[in-house]
């Protein structure tokens, strides 16, 4: 099968450091990664070509790059998966980091966000006199973040730090859930204080690209959802983030649907009084433009409401 | 073919015009719509980061009513139907979960076995009406119009929960439609990226330069209008494209469509009757563009 790859190229210590794409022509075989032409790449055709690799089987998280627009680990990206119907296969750096060379990303960043959660167990009381223990339950539970193998195809794709560089990120979020939710860890609340400060856990835009790319399942949106829902339960205090999801739990509870009015008024109320009138011109405009359902603005209970708050009191009382 | 109808809250709420736009164009698609009165919000993902399982156990109790009902459901809400499809997808990869939420849904005399198909309107267009009938409804092919697709992260994001293994189409759906409709679609980057809806209440800083960001992206390339099978993203890109483009400093004046309402003009309908006139975001320099095919929206 012959394919082109198309790689972003970049070296700083040209002039002018600019980069551009190159293309390579190779003939792949149908069991062939993008590593293993990358490497062909390097090893025939252009010993100029920089990237980073190791284990060759999806357990260093060294090879983490974009192909086609997303990130991916190279070494378990089949080509074939991947060509297009032109025979073309693109390869860029990884997003929301410095490139140093071609494909090679500075991850500084990206560890000190890791570091930045405190990624060790901070266990509180006095010593056991043997180990630690946790139940299998708990353990197994955090076992799909464990394999969390610091790749940073979720840091790449993130949507959040794309526009705001000082977002903590999926990795580190998914990291902070990891002790979070270990039994032997004594400083949840703590970490979830930290966590609820502007640049933490709801920061997050729920847009998912870090569920789609991660390549050990990890799902790092899904905990840091846990970490929100954690951080409600603990009490911690709140934010527009945690009164907006518990102003919308509320109005379903009362009306079984979103009335979006009351969401703006509760959520911002009287402590966000300049954001919730800052919204006025915008509101206005909609009512100018006939943007009101035929119901009125405010929204009447569905029918048959008592059947879903009796379902709200049954969860409750399982609690 | 019948539907369970699932219109989401925002579409009878901030985005009445998309409500509206599917009661004109659906009757012609030889769809049946039974709308489900009595369903409750799906949770839009907020409520479920106060509470996960709550959330499913309302949206079991949907597919419970849609699954006695015999029908499918159908969605017009990318996020209504992300959620509802993960949701589904916890249930029926669970055995053990979907009977512990069958426990707490079986004290209103309600269970779910797992069989409710829950498919968004886009998806029904492309899988049920396909090339051939969507391209036999089109009675003023839009061959001016350059539009970019944007589908709303819920209706990309996890792929395994939106059955894309099974339909590789859907991936692209929205760009399949519209390039039946007979219009120019304008790939950009962003099509597939969030819109900021989500961070709206949190960071609005943040949401706002999303917003600017896919926008202008999609200007950049030379989309005359934005589509989307999202009406959260609608509101954030339309109802929030003033204050995105205040603070970039940016001109932006990009119209935002519904997909229900591309395709209505298509069909040959008017253009107030499908809610055109109700966006913050003029659609009038669009229609003119469009020339003697549309008539003027009466102001």
């Amino acid at each position: 099968m012959l394919t082109t790859f198309r790689i972003r190229r970049f070296n700083p210590e040209t002039s002018p450091s600019m980069p551009y794409f190159q293309e390579y022509q190779l003939n792949m075989d149908r069991a062939d990664t993008v590593l293993d032409a990358l490497m062909h790449i390097r090893d025939t055709l252009d010993e100029s070509l920089t990237l980073r690799c190791s284990c060759r089987g999806a357990i260093c998280g060294s090879c983490g790059m974009r192909i086609n627009g997303h990130a991916a680990l190279a070494c378990k990206t089949k080509v074939q998966a991947m060509v297009s119907e032109r025979g073309v296969v693109q390869v860029e750096p990884m997003n929301n980091m410095p490139v140093i060379k071609d494909l090679v990303t500075d991850m500084a960043g990206f560890w000190d966000k890791v570091r930045q959660v405190q990624p060790w167990l901070q266990p509180a009381g006095p010593e056991p006199e043997g180990e630690y223990l946790a139940s299998s339950e708990s353990m197994n539970h955090l076992t799909g973040v464990m394999g969390c193998i610091m790749c940073g195809a979720c840091v790449s794709d993130c949507a959040a730090l794309e526009v705001d560089e000082r977002f903590v990120g999926p990795a580190a979020l998914a990291k902070a859930y990891r002790f979070v939710a270990d039994p032997r860890d004594g400083a949840g609340r703590s970490r979830l204080l930290a966590l609820n400060e502007p640049g933490g856990m709801w920061d997050c835009t729920r847009c998912m690209e870090c569920i789609e790319v991660c390549p050990k399942g990890v799902g790092p949106m899904d905990r840091i959802m846990s970490l929100r829902s954690r951080g409600i339960q603990a009490n911690v205090a709140s934010t527009c983030g945690s009164r907006h999801a518990e102003v919308f739990a509320d109005l379903i509870y009362q009306k079984g649907r979103l009335d979006e009015p009351m969401l703006a008024a509760r959520t911002f109320g009287l402590r966000n009084l300049s954001r919730l009138l800052s919204l006025l011109p915008m509101i206005f405009r909609a009512f100018v433009r006939g943007k009101v359902p035929k119901s009125g603005p405010l929204h009447r209970a569905i029918p048959g409401m008592e059947k879903i708050r009796r379902l709200f009191q049954r969860m409750e009382e399982r609690l | 073919m019948k539907f369970a109808f699932f219109p989401g809250c925002v579409s009878k709420g901030g985005c009445p015009e998309l409500y509206q736009s599917v009661m004109e164009v659906y009757p012609r698609l030889g769809l049946e719509l039974k709308e489900m009165t009595t369903a409750s919000c799906t949770g839009a993902g907020v409520l479920q980061e106060k509470d996960l399982k709550l959330g499913d156990v309302l949206n079991a109790r949907t597919f419970a009513l849609a699954e006695q009902s015999g029908l499918p459901i159908m969605t017009i809400c990318s996020t209504c139907q992300g959620v509802m499809s993960q949701a589904n997808h916890r249930l029926t990869t669970d055995p053990p979960y979907l009977a512990a939420v069958n426990e707490i849904l079986g004290e209103e005399g309600l269970t779910y076995r797992g069989t409710t198909q829950i498919r968004h309107f886009v998806w029904i267009l492309l899988e049920e009406l396909g090339e051939q009938g969507i391209r036999q409804q089109v009675r003023r092919p839009l061959k001016n119009l350059r539009a970019a697709p944007f589908y709303g992260c819920y209706l990309q994001r996890p792929s395994e929960a939106l059955g894309f293994q099974d339909q590789p189409e859907r991936a692209r759906s929205l760009e399949l439609i519209m390039s039946w409709l007979g219009l120019e679609v304008v790939d950009f980057p962003g099509k597939t990226r969030c819109c900021g809806f989500p961070l709206l209440t949190i960071n609005e800083k943040n949401s706002l330069r999303m917003v600017a960001s896919h926008t202008l992206d999609a200007k950049r390339h030379g989309a005359d209008i934005l589509v989307t099978p999202c009406p959260l993203c609608h509101l954030n890109l339309d109802g929030m494209q003033s204050r995105a483009a205040s603070q970039q400093q940016a001109d932006i004046d990009l119209p935002i469509w519904h997909l229900p309402q591309l395709l209505g003009l298509a069909m040959g309908m008017e253009a107030k009757r499908l809610g055109l006139t109700r966006h913050l975001v003029s659609t009038q320099g669009v229609l003119d563009k469009l020339g003697s095919a549309v008539a003027k929206i009466e102001a």
